[in-house]
């Protein structure tokens, strides 16, 4: 596939150079011209009024899909106990599994045979178990030679993992390894009615912008989802399913975890478990303003969270970051507070209950997805939001 | 020690914005930077190299103009700049990216690669662990802290969601890493000099040995098939008048939700 011009349709008129991210458009003899800077990200393609700008299909797109069937999920536990995103994996998992007409099976390394069964409950029809000693502390080389042996010997068409520290570390190997498509931190993930292709939906370009994914020709299919993004299923107290011990035979590690340091975290950064959380970004104007929103936060026994663009400039610890290179929530209450709303910040808290936007700016897209929005001045609206809550409290 | 830093030149993403009408990015007079996370990639080689010697070779994949990205790293202390540009490298994913770093790694030989822990326009954190899969070497990701390097073995502290974990792996190994492992120096007045007359090496998809099926849009199991604007919100609710009212709005709305 490669992008080109009809230079017979193309008037010149340069609408198309402003749309592509990658500066890949110039005018020359006055008609638009593709230079090797594409990317093939087809942003272009809508905007040309003439449509002059085409996509051309070669030969070598008409590749044999590999097989597989089956819905997959990487479970992943910590020191015996299972990440919170593998129950999510299985609520979705199940959902693709059904549309496809298949099972969804889950996948653990470490832990015993009592976590494989709460896997089951929460709507795994298989899981794979490993309970080899090698396998119980997170190393990438023998997690992934195990996964990529189990992939290639049972063929799954579909393999879903969190985004998480370990996900977002080892899948990758097993995606080179297997030559698999592979797509990080996805929103949503759909089967495509005609080809039955997975379409991950993910953000792109610094999180700007949404972007849809597939694989039409690799299988498995192979993406991470964010914690906190899905919707975990129903859990069965009853549910069958089918234990398969998996043996740890002709793997390595190269890399050995000598030591496991937990660094206790105090409420305010918290931010995965918090019920109610108070997040500044750019507008919040430096450390005085983020002061403003710790009283806020301390008011409503909330955690603090901020943009991107706030931990950047430094105002605050990175561990309060909210987003795609952050922290995913998901609260009952969140302020967005003096937040532009970049597709970077929202993807990692926009399942958040109700969502309210204070900005200066009308224009600032996080009021696209709030509940309640004040436009105003930081510096007025927090103070008084403060006094109001507190006598709302009794205090 | 020889030492090999990916890095990758990105538009600074903080400056891209979406125009709502057309769907397109508005992209007028954004910078091409440095992955800020591939500095932290660097500093972390030159700090090395201070500690072992031997040599800080910087590799980028991209067009021609990734060259000043290089140049930039020159400046800062790194020896040489390695530029891998090709038109048949044009359309890569992730897969084909690794790929082609990964044969040029080998052509050029290291003993430490680092990368950052991703790059902000893709955000994937993909490349740095599909390299070391395809140089078959350890990896290891989310570097915060390097403890300890020597006989053949290093020693770091891998950033966890709940703490870090101490990790020990052999040596050659690729690491990723994050902010907190250091802060990148400024480019010296010698830097400079450096970067202004170094020669780029330039590797074409020959120069490595890669095979073409392997390459570019060809070698990429992922395809983008559309981009699009994020929706609005249908139920939202603009709170108006003085800002006390707002806020008592506000108060209110919270209230009948139960949400205080």
């Amino acid at each position: 596939m490669f992008i080109k011009v009809n230079k017979d349709k193309c008037t010149g008129c340069e609408s198309c150079i402003q749309s592509c991210p990658y500066d890949a458009i110039v005018i020359k003899d006055d008609k638009a011209e593709i230079t090797e800077n594409c990317q093939l990200c087809r942003a272009c393609l809508t905007v040309c009024p003439e449509g002059a700008i085409q996509e051309i299909e070669e030969e070598s797109d008409k590749k044999e899909k590999g097989q597989g069937s089956g819905v997959w999920v990487y479970a992943e536990q910590r020191e015996g106990v299972i990440a919170g995103v593998s129950f999510e994996l299985l609520g979705i998992g199940k959902k693709l599994a059904d549309k496809l007409g298949t099972g969804v099976s889950a996948v653990l390394f470490g832990a015993t045979g009592a976590e494989a069964q709460e896997l089951i409950r929460w709507g795994a029809d298989r899981v794979y178990h490993c309970t080899d000693e090698l396998v119980s502390a997170f190393n990438d080389e023998p997690y992934a030679d195990l996964l990529s042996d189990l992939i290639q010997k049972h063929k799954p068409e579909i393999v879903l993992a969190g985004a998480t520290p370990i996900g977002r570390s080892f899948i990758p190997r097993v995606a080179a390894r297997l030559k698999a498509g592979l797509t990080a931190d996805c929103t949503a993930l759909e089967i495509d009615e005609g080809t039955k292709n997975l379409l991950q939906v993910r953000p792109a370009f610094g999180g700007n912008i949404m972007a849809t994914i597939l694989c039409p020709h690799t299988r498995p299919q192979m993406a991470t989802v964010r914690p906190r993004v899905m919707k975990r299923g129903i859990y069965n107290e009853s549910a069958n399913g089918e234990l398969i011990e998996v043996k740890a035979d002709n793997i390595k590690s190269r890399t050995k975890v000598l030591e496991i340091v937990k660094e206790v975290s105090d409420i305010s950064v918290n931010l995965q478990e918090a019920n109610v959380i108070v997040a500044g970004g750019r507008g919040t104007g430096g450390e005085k303003g983020f002061q403003l929103l710790y009283e806020l936060a301390e008011a409503l026994g909330a955690s603090l969270g901020a943009s991107r663009a706030a931990v950047d400039e430094g105002w605050v610890p990175y561990r309060h970051q909210v987003g795609q290179t952050g922290k995913t929530v998901g609260p009952r209450i969140y302020f967005a507070c003096g937040i532009s709303g970049a597709v970077q910040h929202v993807v990692g808290m926009q399942s958040s209950d109700i969502i309210i936007a204070i900005n200066k700016n009308p224009e600032a897209p996080i009021f696209n997805i709030a509940n309640f929005g004040i436009v105003g001045d930081l510096f007025e609206v927090i103070p008084l939001l403060i006094k109001k809550i507190k006598e709302a409290k009794g205090l | 020690m020889r030492i090999i830093v990916c890095i990758k030149q990105v538009p600074d993403t903080a400056e891209v914005r979406i125009n709502p009408e057309t769907n397109t990015l508005i992209r007028d007079g954004v910078p091409s930077i440095i992955n800020p996370y591939d500095t932290h990639a660097i500093e972390a080689g030159l700090q090395l190299r201070e500690k072992t010697g031997g040599t800080v070779t910087v590799v980028t994949m991209g067009p021609p103009q990734a060259e000043t990205a290089l140049r930039e790293a020159i400046s800062m202390g790194a020896d040489e700049g390695v530029l891998l540009t090709d038109r048949a490298f044009a359309g890569s994913d992730t897969w084909a990216t690794a790929y082609t770093l990964a044969k040029a790694i080998g052509h050029i030989g290291a003993d430490v690669i680092l990368c950052g822990k991703q790059a902000i326009d893709g955000d994937t954190a993909q490349v740095g662990p599909e390299i070391a899969e395809f140089l078959d070497i350890p990896h290891v990701s989310y570097i915060r802290k390097i403890d300890n390097v020597g006989d053949g073995r290093i020693v770091v502290q891998r950033l966890m969601d709940d703490g870090y974990d101490v990790v020990e792996s052999s040596l050659p190994v690729l690491l990723t890493v994050v902010r907190e492992l250091n802060v990148p120096r400024m480019p010296s007045l010698k830097g400079k000099m450096a970067a202004k007359k170094a020669v780029i090496r330039k590797l074409s998809a020959a120069d490595i040995g890669a095979e073409e099926e392997s390459l570019g849009l060809k070698g990429s199991p992922t395809q983008v098939r559309n981009i699009f604007a994020p929706e609005v919100r249908k139920d939202r609710k603009m709170l108006e008048g003085t800002a006390e009212e707002k806020v008592e709005a506000l108060i209110k709305e919270l209230a009948g939700l139960k949400c205080l």
